[in-house]
């Protein structure tokens, strides 16, 4: 028999067992690329963290764990730190800016959803790096920002923004916001108005249907959100050092700088796995909170 | 004269270029059964939906316990809705839905157990207090949305088509239910509904809207007994229409001439208020008023049509007869199956339709 085969018409236990090879066929090329293209090199970065950079910037195979305790140096510990606090607030102000604009496309009339859903993913047309140096533009100090505020009378000098945290901050909010604003608009969208309206006619206030109501129907897609936001602005080089200058030093930067600067790829792939392992445990934190959390509930 | 808990006036509410509540004035009793009978778009929904606070009015006002409610949000107005489709809340349990009320107004603890559990007693779902929503079945999702509302109190309850999601069974027994929690709680209730059955069976009294517009408010027995327009005696169960002119009085009866009945034959009616000699008028006769018999003169009949049975229906509980009258009208008539002796009528036969002045309206129009 052929490989590719009509699936069975009535799908039952009994049909799935019929055709084991079906499935497995149609996974084959996602489950070779993956195998070839992220969790080949991801093992080959993970055995270089623990070799040591040779005399010309080569690779050296020893085994050590000498890269791992550089990490905890004083020096990268706080780029690591300052980089998750960063990513921290990113993901904060993406999703402080992306509710109300998810909730808005979400009640909007069918064919207007299209249109601002259409208009968030407008800016990936453009390429990133293009984008952020428009926002150089923008910020620097003769830049469009500092002329309009002048203009206005609003301030007498120039801000000082470009080469600073804030900027980093504005470009990486400015960066995701989308990835936000998706899974908040699916989520919303889902959600059934009645069901605010009833909490509403069941004496809620605004903010207690928001909290009670809103919020928790909500959940997947906020933590989805989140995650989107946090793991790539944790790992993000382009903003900070286009945006940030050389003052604000971000964890991607690091790893960038070992990689091509000082070509100390050892300590580079461990630093790329600190941060790798403080997602997975922040992460895996949050599963854990979630499930104990729906297990009190099930005892009620 | 019972006090007013609901009063509706001069209420407008425009939806784009068309009114969906056009000019509605209206009184609810406290303690009563009220419900708002009409087609979709008539605007029985927009007017709930003014009532729980949903939709700001155009014009008018709402008083409920004679407050205005023209700028009070639905949190703080003293009514509470039973969704259409329930609109459980899906992360509660259903004690979690049914103390969400009394949670939101901060009651303590101990009273918001005691009330949840005794309302829940009420509609027999103590044993599910526990489950999901998901878990549960249509008709007790439908008793915890209902419980979810009775367990504040209000002093108002909305309906927004009730039992519209029930099979036809259930929808039945929820009606006699409905009607018996009611009467327990003594509450005033206004329901919103297009199923006239279900209107006619449990309210005390029924609103007809239209086009946004009040058509009429009465008993079930007064709107299907004295339907005000030939529009609500159509909505309103089936009905059988003929439209002529007054030609003359006699005492408490008038004569109706008929285009297209046999000249000099005239239909002996009880005239409306306000008719005249010559105004024209619609009679309107229900299926279940008229008698059939294979003789012209059985007993004293007013009147008396001759026609030809067109269709005959087995229903179980009755017959249905399709009936075509002289120069083209057709009629329905229902004869409830009585016994074994009873005439039943063929397709074919030629039958003598027949029927007392008093048993039709005739409406001035």
């Amino acid at each position: 028999m052929s490989p590719i085969a009509f699936p069975p018409k009535t799908i039952s236990e009994q049909g799935r067992a019929e055709r084991p090879g079906l499935a497995g066929w149609l996974l084959a090329p996602a489950l070779g690329w993956m195998g070839v293209f992220f969790l080949l090199p991801l093992a080959l970065v993970f055995a270089i963290s623990f070799a040591s950079r040779g005399t010309y910037g080569g690779v050296e195979w020893t085994v050590s764990v000498a890269n791992y305790l550089n990490v905890i140096d004083p020096l990268y510990l706080k780029i690591v730190l300052r980089s998750l606090a960063l990513a921290l607030a990113t993901t904060v102000w993406c999703l402080v800016l992306g509710f109300p604009l998810a909730y808005y496309i979400a009640r909007l009339p069918a064919r207007w959803q299209g249109v601002w859903l259409l208009l968030v993913m407008i800016p990936f047309w453009t390429n990133f790096l293009v984008r952020t140096y428009a926002w150089m533009f923008m910020l620097r100090t003769e830049g469009l920002l500092n002329t309009a505020l002048i203009g206005l009378g609003l301030i007498a000098s120039p801000m000082e923004i470009l080469y600073s945290t804030t900027a980093v901050l504005i470009g990486l909010v400015y960066g995701y916001l989308p990835f936000m604003v998706l899974p908040l608009y699916a989520a919303i969208e889902r959600l059934a108005p009645s069901l605010v309206e009833a909490a509403w006619d069941l004496y809620a206030s605004p903010w207690a249907v928001f909290r009670r109501v809103i919020l928790p129907l909500t959940k997947p897609g906020i933590v989805a959100g989140c995650l989107l936001v946090f793991i790539p602005s944790l790992g993000a080089f382009i903003t900070p050092d286009l945006l940030g200058g050389a003052k604000t030093m971000m964890v991607g930067n690091l790893i960038q700088h070992e990689f091509l600067v000082v070509r100390d790829w050892p300590f580079g792939s461990a630093i790329a796995f600190v941060l790798m392992g403080l997602v997975l445990i922040g992460v895996m934190a949050y599963v854990k909170a979630e499930e104990s959390d729906r297990g009190q509930k099930e005892e009620r | 004269m019972a006090e007013v808990s609901v009063e509706i006036r001069n209420a407008v509410k425009a939806h784009g270029a068309t009114l969906a509540v056009d000019h509605l004035s209206l009184e609810v009793r406290r303690g009563e059964f009220f419900s708002i009978l009409g087609p979709s778009g008539s605007g029985k929904t927009t007017t709930l939906r003014l009532l729980a606070g949903f939709e700001r009015l155009d014009q008018g006002d709402i008083l409920i316990e004679g407050r205005s409610m023209r700028s009070v949000p639905p949190n703080h107005r003293p009514v509470n809705l039973v969704f259409q489709h329930y609109a459980l809340f899906p992360h509660l349990t259903v004690f979690g839905n049914v103390s969400f009320g009394l949670e939101m107004r901060r009651l303590p603890k101990e009273e918001i157990r005691s009330r949840v559990a005794s309302v829940l007693d009420m509609v027999r779902l103590t044993p599910k207090q526990d489950r999901w929503p998901a878990q549960l079945s249509g008709g007790e999702q439908q008793r915890v949305a209902l419980a979810r509302a009775l367990v504040n109190q209000p002093s108002v309850l909305l309906l927004d088509e009730p039992l519209g999601a029930l099979d036809q069974q259930l929808r039945q027994d929820m009606q006699v239910e409905l009607k018996a929690i009611q009467e327990q709680v003594g509450i005033t209730f206004i329901c919103v509904t297009h199923h006239q059955e279900e209107a006619l069976t449990m309210s005390d009294r029924v609103a007809i809207m239209h086009q946004g517009r009040l058509l009429q408010v009465g008993s079930p027995q007064e709107i299907y007994e004295a339907p005000a327009s030939s529009f609500v005696a159509g909505f309103i169960g089936v009905s059988n229409t003929l439209r002529g002119r007054i030609a003359r009085f006699n005492g408490t009866t008038c004569d109706v001439t008929v285009p297209g009945l046999p000249t000099g034959q005239a239909i002996v009616a009880r005239p409306s208020a306000g008719a005249g000699v010559g105004s024209s008028v619609t009679l309107v006769l229900r299926p279940e008023r008229l008698h059939l018999s294979n003789e012209v003169r059985v007993g004293g009949f007013d009147n008396v049509l001759e026609g030809r049975v067109s269709k005959a229906v087995y229903n179980g509980s009755e017959m249905q007869y399709l009936l075509s009258l002289a120069d083209g009208i057709s009629w329905k008539a229902r004869v409830p199956n009585v016994g074994e002796g009873q005439k039943k009528f063929l397709p074919g036969e030629a039958v003598f339709v027949r029927w007392n002045a008093d048993e039709g309206v005739v409406l001035t129009e």
